[in-house]
């Protein structure tokens, strides 16, 4: 049944395909034969211990660079379907949210590289004998590392969506189905979209320490440029870095160019605004696909796709609105609830005790005791460095941030920076370090916030960027001065994104903390004491009773630093510095 | 026609209450009884807090009543029925969809088909004036314009009964005007398949160019007041000796009480009275123009409502702030100062000040209770809450904030007590003293 009005249809089948449409569809093409080659890899046989042959040779990198990128599609393409469940029903059913969102908030705060091992190892025997139990495992990781904030982001959206809006969809009676596609993800898309970005930003990392990992003896070593880095370090082979540090460059550029801007460029049509904004994000592989006449008919597909699925469940789709059934009493309701606490309740406590028995059947007193100690050596390692990244960068953030024309070239540098995997730059710090025998406990600490300082600044700069330019013309009005002009106008403006950057940038730390506190170049092995280090050595070791204890107490830690810094902070700057 | 029509759309008995506090509850409607018949538009006015956007809500499905039915063609409402539209205050357009797309979005809920979803969807939109438009995405548009795209989605289906919940109260005085005109001539020349029509409205002159007849409900709790015929012919001039007749007799109704114990003039009010929502400035601006020399401390209503720009839902709490202070008195439709009125408009800043304090401490029994409490207070302080939680006793939740809120703002006015937003306190502290938040 067509679509277009037949003269509409005419017209466009005569004209033929512009420039850009060849560009677009040789791309197109291009792209898809080597998703085809790269995921027929993944299935290929495979069995722990059978060692796979990673090559320096720098012609391998295009296609190590191909199975990396593949596997952040995977585990991107996992983490929406997990939001798009997970949060759906922790927004729409009262009693799951109680449960899952305290859950998502703990989950939050886990050591994702902590617990590789114990995932590779379950991934293994689900898939015996293929090479998807590893790769799974490493996907997961990454998995891991994108999904929490997404469904949090989702889960606020929708908790957001306007009650008018609500109400028309009732009033004309849209199914929930209908509702969830044309109302509640349309709505929650920008801020979706821009935290699914930010996380391939962040996953990069994960991806590059999630494919050479070693368990219990056995290293496995997935073809990608994180095991090509890993086995560059072990030969010392420093041209090699330098191949992989370049690699990756370019792969995060294209990945900028190609998905992150477009993507944002196009979610800002879900903006909830009802006044035009006043600049629209740019991105030349948006304005280049609007140009060709083949992309507009690829987008009207999932349009057809649509219209498709509702003639196949027109038969069962529930046309009755069951708004106004009566529920049952309230009286049953608060038992009901009742019910259901004690048994979540119930249910955290037992695997409480049997994680606590996992631990103490193999782990001494003593030795908990001394873990707790190394994590609190990681939290004050944390804590000055986000002090230190603070000093140098909320200036700098601040002088950008007002200078509208420096701050539209910084952003996209920085957001850059901040997906870059600093894990790559590890060993030339290792270098430098043997090379003047420094000391490894306070010169391996700037690893941590290599990657994730750049949140710090990236959040200033935008902050100080939309401070009110009212403000700013009476305070010079006053003759504020510089001193007062911090104290009253700039440190409140950029104050609330300042702790989300600080909030990220310290949750990145943890994270970067298991991997950075131990860090080797071939034979030479520098370690940091803390609780990063701890894990790191268990994992080489495979003892899991050991690994649980450091990944709870890290998460310990993770959690009171959240609930007793960040969240304060975030509390007094939305409750006092904000506008409305 | 020999039979009389049978009504499209009945409400039974309506009641609504919400829960409020551990007591009981709070009753916004009271035994609603209405008709709706083909052919005629009704509209409903009222003070602001009187339930008729409760009612709205409850005739189209959307919030279920708490005893009482409402009847779609002999059928009890129970949830939204296809032959019943709402066009809402705010637009309610989904953003991201562009004008073809919202308009088509009630069709797609009814399965209709793609090509004559579009026939449709374009039909309509030729018909409310908005051809050309039909790419634009609603940021694009004027408030005018988003709203014709709200009627045209409420058109689309082929509604029996459209229902309007202040759909032109958002637009500017000529945009709103337009679009009424245009309605109405669809209407009339029977253009859309629209059988009834029931708008709620705070405009009365608005109610009275429409509608057929016109409801006037009382508030707390709502219920219906009178109902006043409009049996003009369109197009009606609101010049016209009949009209300005008309919106006297709407003002007259709403402004006599029922006679009751608890709300005849004069009386005591309680505790938790709904205080009426209007600012210490606002009250001051209204007694400024009725002490104009040109008024002689007396005005009637409809011209202070013109002079002042003011809908019902703005001008009556503030009358009624007014009279709630014995600044003026309202008789028939006319209001005058009182002594104390004009006593206060005549006064300096601080010297008003001080009268309205003493009026508060008199005359609202809140106010002077927590100054009370705060006198008794060793420090002289006590926390917003405790004020609240008394409230909530007699009042729904966010109707206990905002009469308390309303409270602490005319108090804060009348420098009776001071509150402090962070720590959430009030005191009789002066506010100057107050440890200030914040960066220091």
């Amino acid at each position: 049944m067509p679509i277009f009005s037949p003269s509409q249809a005419v017209r466009e089948s005569v004209v033929a395909p512009n420039r850009w449409d060849f560009i677009v569809l040789s791309a197109g093409v291009a792209v898809l034969f080597m998703m085809a080659w790269g995921s027929r890899q993944m299935f290929a046989p495979y069995d722990l211990g059978q060692p796979l042959p990673i090559s320096l040779d720098p012609s391998n990198l295009p296609g190590y660079a191909l199975r990396t990128t593949l596997r952040m599609i995977a585990a991107m393409l996992l983490s929406l379907l997990f939001t798009f469940t997970y949060a759906t029903l922790a927004a729409k059913n009262r009693r799951a949210e109680t449960v899952l969102i305290p859950l998502l908030d703990i989950l939050q705060s886990v050591p994702i590289l902590g617990f590789l091992s114990l995932s590779v190892m379950g991934f293994i025997t689900l898939f015996p004998g293929s090479m998807m139990g590893p790769e799974m495992a490493a996907i997961f990781a990454i998995f891991t590392s994108q999904a929490w904030n997404m469904a949090f982001s989702f889960y606020h959206s929708l908790r957001m969506v306007p009650q008018d809006l609500h109400d028309a969809a009732a009033v004309f009676q849209l199914s929930a189905w209908q509702k969830f596609w044309k109302l509640e993800v349309p709505f929650a898309m920008p801020n979706l979209i821009w935290n699914c970005m930010m996380s391939v930003s962040g996953g990069w990392f994960f991806v590059v320490a999630a494919e050479a990992i070693s368990v219990a003896g056995n290293h496995i070593m997935l073809p990608g440029i994180g095991s090509y880095i890993a086995l560059a370090i072990q030969q010392q082979n420093l041209a090699a870095i330098g191949y992989a540090i370049l690699t990756m460059f370019l792969v995060i550029l294209l990945y900028g160019q190609l998905v992150f801007r477009p993507l944002v460029a196009w979610s800002d049509k879900f903006k909830f605004e009802m006044t035009g904004s006043q600049e629209v994000p740019s991105a030349w592989m948006l304005t280049l696909l609007q140009r060709t006449r083949l992309a507009p008919k690829l987008f009207a597909l999932p349009a057809l796709l649509w219209e498709l699925l509702r003639k196949l469940f027109r038969r069962t789709s529930a046309r009755r609105s069951a708004l106004l059934k009566p529920a049952i009493t309230p009286r049953a309701e608060h038992l009901l609830d009742r019910t259901w606490m004690l048994f979540a309740i119930t249910a955290a406590i037992v695997a409480a005790l049997l994680l606590a028995r996992l631990i103490l059947s193999e782990v001494s007193s003593q030795e908990i005791v001394r873990v707790f100690g190394l994590g609190l050596i990681t939290v004050a390692r944390v804590m000055v460095l986000i002090a230190l990244a603070t000093l140098v960068w909320v200036p700098i953030g601040v002088w950008i941030g007002t200078r509208p024309a420096w701050s539209q070239r910084a952003q996209p540098v920085v957001l850059f920076l901040s997906a870059f995997p600093a894990n790559l730059l590890f060993p030339l710090v290792v270098l430098f370090i043997a090379r003047y025998h420094l000391n490894a406990e306070i010169w391996l600490s700037p690893l941590m916030i290599l990657g994730t300082q750049w949140y710090i600044l990236f959040n200033v700069i935008a902050g100080a960027a939309a401070m009110p330019n009212d403000l700013r013309e009476v305070s010079s009005n006053l003759g504020l001065t510089k001193v007062q002009a911090w104290r009253r106008l700039i440190l409140p403006t950029i104050f609330p994104s300042y702790v989300t950057g600080g909030l990220t940038a310290s949750g990145g730390a943890w994270n970067a903390s298991v991997v950075s506190e131990v860090v080797s170049w071939g034979s030479t092995t520098l370690t940091a004491t803390g609780i990063g280090a701890y894990i790191a050595q268990q994992t080489v070791n495979g003892d899991h009773a050991r690994i649980a204890l450091g990944i709870a107490v890290m998460s310990l830690y993770v959690i009171l630093l959240n609930r007793l810094l960040w969240n304060r902070l975030y509390r007094f700057a939305r409750e006092r510095l904000s506008f409305d | 026609m020999i039979n009389a029509p049978l009504p499209l759309m009945q409400v039974n008995h309506v009641s609504k209450a919400f829960a409020a506090g551990d007591k009981g509850s709070l009753t916004v409607l009271q035994d609603i009884n209405l008709e709706l018949k083909p052919g005629e538009i009704v509209a409903i006015v009222g003070k602001s807090g009187c339930g008729k956007s409760t009612l709205l809500r409850i005739m189209c499905g959307l919030t279920p009543p708490s005893s009482g039915e409402t009847l779609y063609r002999g059928t009890p409402v129970q949830g939204p029925v296809p032959g019943v539209s709402l066009v809402f205050q705010s637009f309610a357009l989904f953003p991201w969809l562009n004008v073809l797309q919202n308009v088509e979005l009630g069709l797609e809920a009814q399965d209709v088909e793609a090509k004559e979803r579009r026939r449709r969807a374009l039909e309509v939109i030729d018909m409310i004036g908005l051809d050309g438009f039909e790419s634009a995405y609603p940021k694009e548009l004027s408030g005018g314009m988003r709203q014709r795209v709200g009627f045209a989605r409420a058109l689309v289906v082929n509604p029996d009964i459209l229902l309007m919940d202040e759909a032109f109260s958002a637009l500017d005085m000529p945009t709103s005007e337009t679009l009424r005109n245009d309605l109405l001539d669809l209407w009339i020349e029977r253009l859309i398949p629209t059988q009834a029509i029931l708008m709620v409205s705070h405009n009365i002159e608005e109610a009275l160019l429409m509608a057929d007849r016109v409801i006037v409900f009382d508030n707390n709790p709502g219920r219906l007041k009178a109902e006043v015929p409009v049996a003009l012919m369109h197009p009606r001039d609101r010049e016209s000796l009949a009209f300005r007749h008309l919106v006297e007799q709407v003002y007259s109704i709403m402004t006599t009480p029922v006679v009751s114990a608890e709300s005849a003039k004069g009386a005591a009010i309680g505790l938790a009275h709904s205080l009426p929502g209007a600012s210490a400035a606002q009250m001051v601006g209204v007694l400024e123009q009725i002490n104009q020399p040109a008024n002689q401390g007396s005005l009637d209503l409809p011209d202070l409502a013109l002079a002042m720009q003011l809908g019902v839902n703005e001008l009556f709490p503030i009358v009624d702030a007014l009279e709630l202070l014995d600044f003026a008195r309202i008789s028939g439709r006319t209001i005058n100062l009182t002594r104390h009125g004009k006593a206060f408009v005549e006064a300096d800043i601080l010297r008003r000040k001080e009268i309205f304090g003493e009026h508060l401490l008199k005359h609202v029994p809140l106010a002077e209770y927590i100054r009370r409490v705060l006198d008794e207070r060793p420090a002289q302080r006590a926390p917003e809450k405790s004020f609240l939680h008394e409230l909530e006793d007699h009042l729904h939740k966010t109707e206990a904030q905002r009469v308390l809120s309303m409270v602490i703002d005319w108090g804060r006015y009348a420098e009776l007590f001071a509150y402090d937003y962070h720590s959430k306190m009030l005191s009789t502290e002066n506010p100057g003293s107050e440890t200030e938040p914040g960066f220091q």
